[in-house]
């Protein structure tokens, strides 16, 4: 037990309350679970343990903390430890943020239509298994609260369990998630060593040899990647975000997420000791794939919260390629571009869990306004939901990194690292980051194309159904939910530099050096990578550019302008057709995509069925696509699993002395195993 | 010095240029044309070698080159064709897409293993290694691409080309050894040539499919 | 004091004079087009009475559209403005060059393409769609390209920031040329995809399946369809500004040289502009629009050469140090 202060420091006192307020939150609801009062008073339980845990958690990222103790608890001699630093007070702020903002949400559920004993009780409980995670100190406290927030995050998937998609997502979410952890165990197994210390620090101490340590990077990825969503695992990701209840989607695919990242993260910076530079070369290869792949899924979905939950799996995909430059630069001893590609990682999860969950917050009130959530029967919600589509396309603009929101900062950052490329002594590493860049910069114009898309669908155009037409503004709760995810999209994206200059002691602790410090730059909120002289970013210049090249304009033609506007019908070369069936359906906006680049990755084929003239039949267009991860990784594995069970069936019929015997000679086989091993 | 650097690397890059119009080209008078251009590039390049080297029997090569392969080979390829009457759009087993993004991988593999094997060679060498490495993988790739049996013979006359250019780089390789190579393809033009008239004689089709067909594969 | 009040004058003067001289680049283009054709074309002078007519007509707006529709040409103007007036023209080293490095313009591009696919949706006519769709498609492919030129730019001259990229390049030696040249072919594509000219788009067509730009903004007229064509312009000056200062910098007033050098700069600048609108006139004229799904394979070829280019670099680098 080296290095462990087990002084309290007052943030982790804080941060612990607010962890044993969502204790109770869930204790409370669970007892109550009849009362729709009692469930109701869930969500400002938790906006006040949020609020707490999200303070308590920047105070400690801010002071760079080192704090935590050991409880006698869990597993004998081993005890359990409870740890806070700067990493985890990190992604604590994310997670906390999060619930704060769901919890807002919650707030303006419909109590009579919306509250159920099967949510309520499950979303404090939940938030604080998150927590849990983020604060355990050593693999056992670690394992154990991943299991939890697997458990607590699968019964909300089911929570509307008559509907047989949803149970089919929380079957196959149940299974990745115990393989998940599986590979985890056995991740922190190689990690502890014949020592089989699992305390953080004792890990830390001594570092595996580079045979287990591979081990464990696979072990690890699989885990960790697995539960955030990674290509080819990704599959089970947007069956189960989008059965959850809306606000729950944006914690799982928001929030979650991240925690994943942040094990990765522990794991792989922390506790597995000097990095080798072909640690990186799975995360490039994996991350930059399933990039470009979770985007293709997302642009050809017809589903809007499966194309947010294939966005994250994107968006998974340029943490992945963060975290792999990372590596990769801190391996090569480029300790300054290794800063700039962890900064544009860890900014990048804040980002993302910001402006994820404010798309799933829209999209579930879009969902509750129209009762739908496929793309053929919504459009034109702009005139009847305002505000929310407002803030839905602050969202879209920053998940498709478009200046000056808060995606583009990361995005930013992550280029710069790519550009540094070239400096890898290493040359598959050097020959791999051309490449690497152009496929993130396939991934952000696919995100640009997806969002056109799915806000012009959504929002845009005419309604496509009569619940679309009839479709009410969401409730007042919700809208300050969105408002507050919006103005920190915005935030972010501003004040990039700042929100650099708070995270500069992790960027030390993970890369090895900070970023350049605020104040390089020619104003004190320029974001710069590397020196000043080599790359700029300076958000606040550019928008105050913007406004006033936008009141110029909106001056200067006003001025000479006639300003009379006559309505009239669209125009549309003259023939406007009064069917909103002639619109653009998300399906042909997709096509050109489709066809440049789905016959490759999804095998697409299209088949014409048209009938002769004379004969009255319909005619008929087809398109097949294959989804080559699920049919390869999932279902084949499933059948073979399927049939094995059946072989297995036979088993359970047999007499006691037949059970004897096969207990028997397995005890044998052991033995003959131990024999001659040792 | 850094002068000579500067034209043999502009040259072989517009060599590597060339490979790939080959592998996106996909009308046969157009292949011809890029091939007749990457033969007289060729030609520059072991000429320029010859001049700042000083080695005078370089630029028999060169000549022959430039001879050969940017004008006897592509004109008479050019007759054939009219005669053959072949002078239509050339199909591709793989998209021109998926072959470009190959050519690429393929390109940097080359690079990156020359460049890394040869650490501790002269600059001049590694270079043309490098290069030429990557011509004539793109030459295999577009053999492989191609069915047509007059573009297949392109491909490997540019795959030709990249092994010139290699053995130009190394120091001290005989002239014999050119002028055999040279030779050899010269003979091998004409062996292709007798069977793509063979092919044309019996199927009406320079599609090397057709042949497939008679040996009696199931495709 | 005094040099931060020039620098702030130069960086006003730039941003006026890209707005002044787009509609004349455009002119020019059109009219060496129309001469090449044997047509004695409109005068150069004639995008800006279109301007100034379409200003002073009424607009006529659908009856279902919506605020975006109407506020969209008011930020789709501003955000390619405030890219044209950051790119460096006739002196480096303005005011607020620093502001925004390539990317950043990339991404201001970006942000005003998506604004505008987005208005082509709002209405809700299929043509609008159709636009919309390509558009985005089409970006898809150009982007992958244009990362690889920044990345040669980045990797021969060790920065993004372009007034800083154009002093190297003045002074680069000429190993890099070679693999600038095959970046120049990929953005010369890429910048002919990114303008809606020929081959991916037809800038003089109207009521034809292929087209892209002109389908997104059909239901424009008046002041907004006015702002939209000046944005268009003002795309193709920054385009070709992009082009000059990466790769033919020379002539472009220096960072510390002050306003005394700014009337030679701007002369040649002019001069450029001039020539590379001339240049795409011809270019238009000599070559045939392209089915929308063969645009795949040009601006493939234009993810080729910046490839190609960055491999080059890579082994000049590699051999030499």
């Amino acid at each position: 037990m080296t290095g462990v202060d087990y002084s309290t420091a007052p943030q982790l006192a804080i941060l612990l309350s607010g962890i044993l307020l969502y204790a109770v939150a869930a204790v409370f609801a669970a007892m109550f679970h009849r009362h729709k009062s009692a469930l109701a008073a869930v969500y400002p339980i938790c906006i006040i343990a949020a609020a707490v845990t999200a303070g308590a958690s920047l105070a400690a990222l801010l002071a760079d903390t080192h704090s935590g103790f050991r409880l006698p608890l869990g597993l004998p001699i081993i005890g359990l430890h409870v740890k806070l630093d700067a990493l985890s007070a990190f992604f604590s702020l994310i997670v906390n943020l999060g619930v704060l903002t769901t919890a807002i949400y919650g707030m303006g559920l419909d109590r009579d239509r919306d509250l159920s004993g099967r949510v309520e009780p499950f979303f404090p409980a939940y938030a604080l298994a998150m927590n849990l995670v983020l604060i355990a100190g050593d693999a056992f406290g670690f394992l154990f609260s991943w299991e939890l927030m697997s458990l607590t995050s699968w019964v909300l998937v089911v929570s509307h369990h008559r509907d047989a998609g949803n149970r089919h997502a929380g079957h196959v979410y149940l299974v990745m998630a115990a393989i998940g952890t599986a590979s985890l165990l056995f991740a922190f197994g190689g990690l502890a060593g014949a020592s089989g210390n699992y305390a953080f620090d004792a890990i830390r101490a001594v570092p595996p040899g580079p045979l287990v340590s591979g081990l464990v990077l696979a072990g690890a990825i699989f885990g960790a990647g697995s539960k955030a969503g990674i290509a080819p695992l990704h599959a089970w990701l947007p069956l189960a975000h989008p059965a959850a209840p809306s606000h729950v989607s944006a914690l799982m695919s928001g929030v979650m997420t991240k925690v994943a990242i942040y094990g990765l993260i522990r794991i792989v910076f922390d506790l597995l000791g000097t990095p080798v530079w072909w640690w990186a070369l799975p995360f490039l290869l994996l991350g930059a794939a399933t990039a470009v792949l979770g985007l293709l899924y997302a642009v050809l979905d017809h589903d809007l919260k499966r194309v947010l939950a294939y966005s994250t799996v994107e968006n998974i995909g340029i943490i992945f390629v963060g975290l792999g430059m990372a590596l990769a630069f801190r391996a090569s001893g480029l300790t300054a571009a290794a800063a700039v590609a962890m900064a544009a990682t860890l900014l990048h999860c804040l980002n993302h869990s910001w402006f994820k969950s404010l798309l799933f917050l829209g999209a579930g009130a879009v969902l509750h306004a129209t009762g739908r959530r496929d793309f053929d029967g919504l459009g034109g919600l702009i005139h009847r939901m305002p505000v929310t589509a407002a803030f839905w396309l602050v969202g879209a603009m920053s998940i498709s990194a478009l200046p000056p929101f808060n995606g583009f900062v990361s995005e930013w950052l992550l280029f710069q690292a790519v550009l540094a490329g070239p400096q890898f002594p290493e040359p598959i590493l050097r020959f791999m980051s051309p490449a690497v860049g152009a496929m993130l910069a396939l991934a952000a114009a696919l995100a640009a194309a997806c969002f056109v898309r799915a806000f012009g669908i959504v929002y845009l155009g005419r309604p496509r159904s009569n619940e679309a037409a009839g479709a009410h503004e969401t409730a007042r709760p919700q809208q300050v939910a969105m408002a507050l995810l919006a103005g920190l999209c915005l935030l972010g994206g501003l004040f990039g530099g700042v929100m650099v200059s708070a995270i500069q002691p992790l960027l030390q602790t993970l890369a090895g050096a900070p970023l350049p410090a605020v104040g390089t730059g020619p104003t004190p909120f320029s974001l710069v990578a590397f020196d000043a002289a080599r790359s700029i970013y300076d958000a606040p210049t550019i928008t105050i550019f913007l406004l006033i090249s936008g009141t110029l304009t909106v001056m200067l033609v006003h001025r000479i302008s006639s300003r009379r506007t006559r309505l009239g019908p669209a125009w549309d070369c003259g023939f406007p057709d009064p069917s909103p069936l002639t619109q653009y359906s998300a399906s042909s906006f997709s096509q050109p995509l489709r066809r440049v680049y789905g016959s490759t990755v999804f095998g697409a084929s299209e088949t014409v069925d048209m009938p002769q003239p004379g004969d009255n039949r319909a005619a008929r267009f087809t398109v097949r696509l294959h989804d080559y991860a699920w049919e390869l990784l999932y279902a084949a594995p499933a059948r073979a699993v399927l049939k094995m069970s059946e072989r297995l069936n036979a088993l359970q019929f047999l007499t006691i002395r037949t059970y004897l015997m096969l207990m028997f000679s397995a005890l044998i086989v052991l033995l003959l195993i131990a024999a001659v091993w040792f | 010095m850094n002068h000579a650097y500067d034209v043999s690397h502009l040259l072989a890059g517009l060599m590597i240029v060339a490979s790939f119009a080959l592998l996106y080209q996909d009308r046969i008078f157009a292949v011809l044309n890029i091939f007749a251009a990457q033969a007289i590039l060729l030609s520059m390049a072991v000429g320029w070698e010859a001049w700042t080297q000083q080695r005078p029997h370089l630029f028999i090569t060169a000549a022959l080159a430039l001879g050969l392969k940017g004008i006897i080979i592509p004109v008479a390829l050019h007759k054939m064709i009219v005669r053959l009457g072949v002078h239509r759009d050339i199909d591709q087993v793989v998209g021109v897409g998926k072959t470009l993004l190959i050519g690429l991988a393929l390109t940097s593999l080359s690079l990156m293993l020359v460049l890394k094997v040869t650490a501790t060679a002269e600059s001049f060498t590694r270079e043309g290694l490098a290069l030429a490495l990557a011509i004539i993988l793109l030459g295999f790739l577009m053999m492989i691409t191609r069915r047509n049996a007059i573009t297949q013979i392109v491909g490997f006359m540019s795959l030709e080309n990249g092994l010139i250019l290699a053995a130009t780089g190394a120091r001290g390789m005989p002239l014999v050894v050119e002028v055999s190579v040279a030779f050899s393809v010269l003979i091998a033009l004409f062996v292709f040539a007798v069977f793509v008239f063979r092919i044309r004689e019996r199927f009406d089709s320079v599609d090397i499919e057709a042949l497939e067909d008679v040996r009696g594969d199931t495709k | 004091m005094r040099d931060t009040v020039i620098l702030l004058f130069g960086q006003t003067i730039q941003m006026f004079l890209v707005l002044l001289i787009a509609p004349g680049i455009a002119g020019i283009t059109r009219r060496v087009k129309a001469r090449f054709m044997r047509r004695q074309g409109a005068p150069i002078i004639q995008p800006y009475r279109d301007l100034i007519k379409l200003v002073r007509k009424e607009s006529v707006v659908a009856q279902n559209a919506s605020w975006l529709f109407r506020s969209a040409p008011y930020a789709i103007l501003a955000f390619t403005w405030v890219a044209a007036a950051l790119v460096p023209t006739f002196a480096s080293g303005l005011m607020f060059n620093w502001a925004a490095d390539a990317l950043a313009l990339v991404a201001l591009l970006g942000a005003a393409r998506a604004l505008l696919a987005l208005a082509g949706m709002d209405v809700g006519t299929s043509f609008g769609g159709i636009g919309s769709s390509r558009e985005m498609m089409i970006a898809t492919l150009a982007e992958p390209a244009m990362l690889l030129v920044l990345l040669t730019m980045a990797l021969t001259a060790g920065t993004t920031r372009l007034p800083e990229v154009a002093e190297f390049l003045i002074s680069a030696p000429i190993t890099v040329r070679v693999s600038l040249a095959l970046a120049l072919v990929a953005l010369i594509i890429v910048a002919l995809a990114e303008n809606a000219r020929i081959p991916v788009d037809n800038p003089a067509t109207h009521l034809e399946l292929t087209m892209v730009h002109e389908a997104m903004v059909l239901e424009y007229s008046g002041r907004h369809l006015a702002m939209i064509e000046m944005a268009a312009q003002l795309k193709l000056v920054l385009y070709i500004s992009l082009i000059v200062c990466l790769f033919l910098p020379f002539g472009m007033a220096p960072a510390n040289a002050g306003p005394a050098a700014w009337p030679v700069g701007m002369a040649v600048y002019l001069v450029k502009l001039v020539l590379g609108a001339a240049l795409l006139g011809a270019w238009e004229v000599s070559i045939a629009k392209m089915r929308v799904f063969r645009v795949g394979e040009f601006l493939g070829g234009a993810f080729v050469f910046a490839f190609l280019a960055i491999l080059l670099a890579f082994v000049t680098r590699e051999v030499l140090n």
